[in-house]
């Protein structure tokens, strides 16, 4: 089981729990004895590559897929006995925002709202205002952005205490990007927690506090963004002719003619100290990208365990 | 009280969502209906020599019940054309709202909008099988106001026990219909129209085969048109209250499957 349980901060009941939680979905697809605490007023990021396990993870917690083993609680509620409950406190927007083709951008608004047996028409207006949704459009005219900012609307217009965004931006403009990322801002800053789902490394790394990367349905790593970032291996390119094979911690190294790219975990010092005196025209050392992350978390394999 | 408001808001929405289906099949079947009815005084004078071909048609006749009633009566008109449009296109109005009533929301990908509010769902359940029946209320009281009317307003004497028999064994039909797909509904994802289409077009070929041959009178306890068979209902001026328990029994297991495989199954 691959459990990374972290602080949770004050003590107080954490806004997501998960334990052991394993689902079997499709082929090939689910994930296994997933363990992860968010503490309530968290803006938390949840990265991993598309089919990693992340939407099911989130689908799981929503009650929309049944774990097959482990617990999942959301406020110290377990999602399969007080799934109701829950959801009051809940805004979600899935990855794949789609509506009811016929109806108006406002009617899905109103929809949501009345299922939630809440008046949110004041917030939904200022949500859809700072968004720019034009509320008089039929779904079926709707571009896939414009789908994004309705559910985004129907996600936050009863103010939730916990928003689960998964891939919130894809498919928004950077301009609306940021508008959201605002929205998010000042919703965390009053007290919400936010759990945001991504394979967009940049994003996790400038709003998120904490974040957790799953590969292959498993929690590789759950730490503070910070931490995650000092940890990660760096992408060395060097043009010239150059001998690392006295350097420890290389991997995936590519070398075409004089251009030689590693992936290097160790300290930079002894880079330094090895590739001192050798016939080098250009060196760069660079963050390395998501995918290089994961190689990376993925090949220390019992870090999570430390 | 927030849970009942709750369905109450999806029953809207069902209705809402599937106000041009109602329309069109009321409309489609109140007009094939009407028709019929305005039809029927310019045929009368032929029915005579009408009726003794259509009853000696072998086993054509028998399927339609027709060597049972006079063709040349308005009652017995009604029955055999009441029975082949009300019968058959009210067991494809309720088949293809109840079959699609579940499986639609994985099929366009909104159940995950629908089921991540709080509301329970068995809720769901409960409200879109209330809209499924509402339709069928409603495409049958439509239906059968129209064709009162358009008896009246051809001339014909409304025998009003046997036709509101005939149409209360119709709407019994469709309910049987419905509840039976409302449970197949909870099973489907994707294609539900071939499914519903298949299984009101069988029940309706079953009946004519039950009608054809002794051996095949058990069909009589699987199809619905058993009991809502035009010319039987004109004739005994009644129900069979065993075909309807047995019908209704298979609604009852079929809305029973819906309410249990759906509370549990995974939303894709």
């Amino acid at each position: 089981m691959n459990a990374v349980f972290a602080k949770t901060g004050d003590g107080a009941v954490d806004a997501i729990k998960l334990s052991g939680l394993t689902k079997s979905y499709g082929k090939a697809r689910g994930i296994k004895g997933l363990g992860l605490c968010v503490a309530q007023g968290e803006f938390f990021g949840f990265i991993g590559p598309n089919g990693a396990g992340k939407s099911t993870t989130i689908r799981t917690l929503l009650g929309l897929l049944k774990p097959d083993a482990g617990t999942a609680e959301i406020f110290g509620k377990d999602v399969r006995t007080r799934r109701e409950d829950i959801l009051e406190e809940v805004g979600y927007l899935p990855s794949e925002a789609l509506f009811y083709p016929g109806m108006r951008v406002r009617e899905v608004i109103a929809f949501s709202a009345k299922l939630r047996g809440k008046d949110c028409a004041q917030e939904a207006e200022k949500l859809c205002a700072r968004l720019g949704l034009d509320t008089a459009k039929k779904v079926r005219e709707l571009s896939f952005g414009n789908r994004r900012k309705l559910g985004i609307v129907c996600a936050l217009q009863h103010m939730p205490r916990l928003c689960i965004l998964d891939e919130p931006t894809s498919g928004l403009d950077p301009l609306m990007q940021r508008e959201f990322f605002e929205i998010l801002k000042e919703r965390n800053a009053a007290g919400a927690t936010v759990f945001l789902s991504s394979h967009i490394l940049s994003e996790v790394q400038q709003y998120c506090s904490r974040a957790a990367v799953i590969r292959e349905g498993s929690i590789i790593v759950c730490e503070r963004v910070k931490a995650l970032a000092k940890t990660s291996a760096k992408r060395v390119h060097i043009r010239g002719k150059v001998d690392v094979s006295g350097l420890l911690d290389v991997r995936d190294l590519r070398q075409e003619g004089r251009e030689v790219s590693f992936l290097y975990g160790g300290e930079i010092g002894a880079l330094l100290a090895a590739l001192c005196g050798q016939e080098i025209e250009d060196l760069a050392v660079a963050e390395p990208d998501l995918e290089e992350i994961f190689m990376h978390y993925y090949q220390e394999g019992a870090y999570a365990e430390h | 009280m927030q849970n009942i408001k709750n369905s109450m808001v999806l029953v809207q929405h069902e209705l809402r969502q599937e106000r041009t289906a109602l329309v069109v099949f009321t409309a489609a079947v109140s007009f094939l209906l009407a028709v019929c009815i305005f039809i029927f005084p310019e045929m009368k004078g032929g029915m005579d020599d009408m009726s003794g071909l259509f009853a000696s048609m072998g086993s054509f006749t028998e399927a339609f019940g027709m060597d049972r009633v006079n063709f040349g009566t308005f009652l017995g008109f009604y029955a055999v054309e009441c029975g082949n449009i009300l019968g058959l296109g009210g067991a494809l109005f309720a088949a293809l709202c109840a079959v699609s009533s579940l499986a639609k929301e994985e099929r366009e990908h909104t159940a995950e909008f629908l089921l991540t509010h709080p509301i329970s769902r068995k809720r769901v359940v409960a409200g879109k099988l209330a809209a499924v029946v509402l339709e069928v209320l409603v495409f049958n009281l439509c239906v059968y106001g129209i064709s009162v009317v358009s008896i009246a307003l051809c001339g014909e004497e409304i025998a009003w026990r046997e036709v509101t028999l005939l149409h209360t064994a119709y709407l019994l039909l469709q309910v049987e219909i419905a509840g039976i797909c409302f449970g197949i509904s909870a099973f489907l994802r994707r294609k539900t129209a071939g499914v519903g289409l298949g299984i009101a077009v069988s029940f309706y070929f079953l009946h004519l085969i039950a009608n054809l041959s002794e051996k095949a009178e058990f069909l009589r306890y699987i199809t619905p048109f058993s009991y809502a068979d035009g010319v039987d209902i004109v004739v005994d001026v009644r129900l069979d209250v065993g075909l309807v328990l047995c019908g209704m029994l298979y609604c009852i297991v079929g809305v029973g499957a819906a309410f249990v495989w759906y509370g549990r199954k995974d939303i894709a």
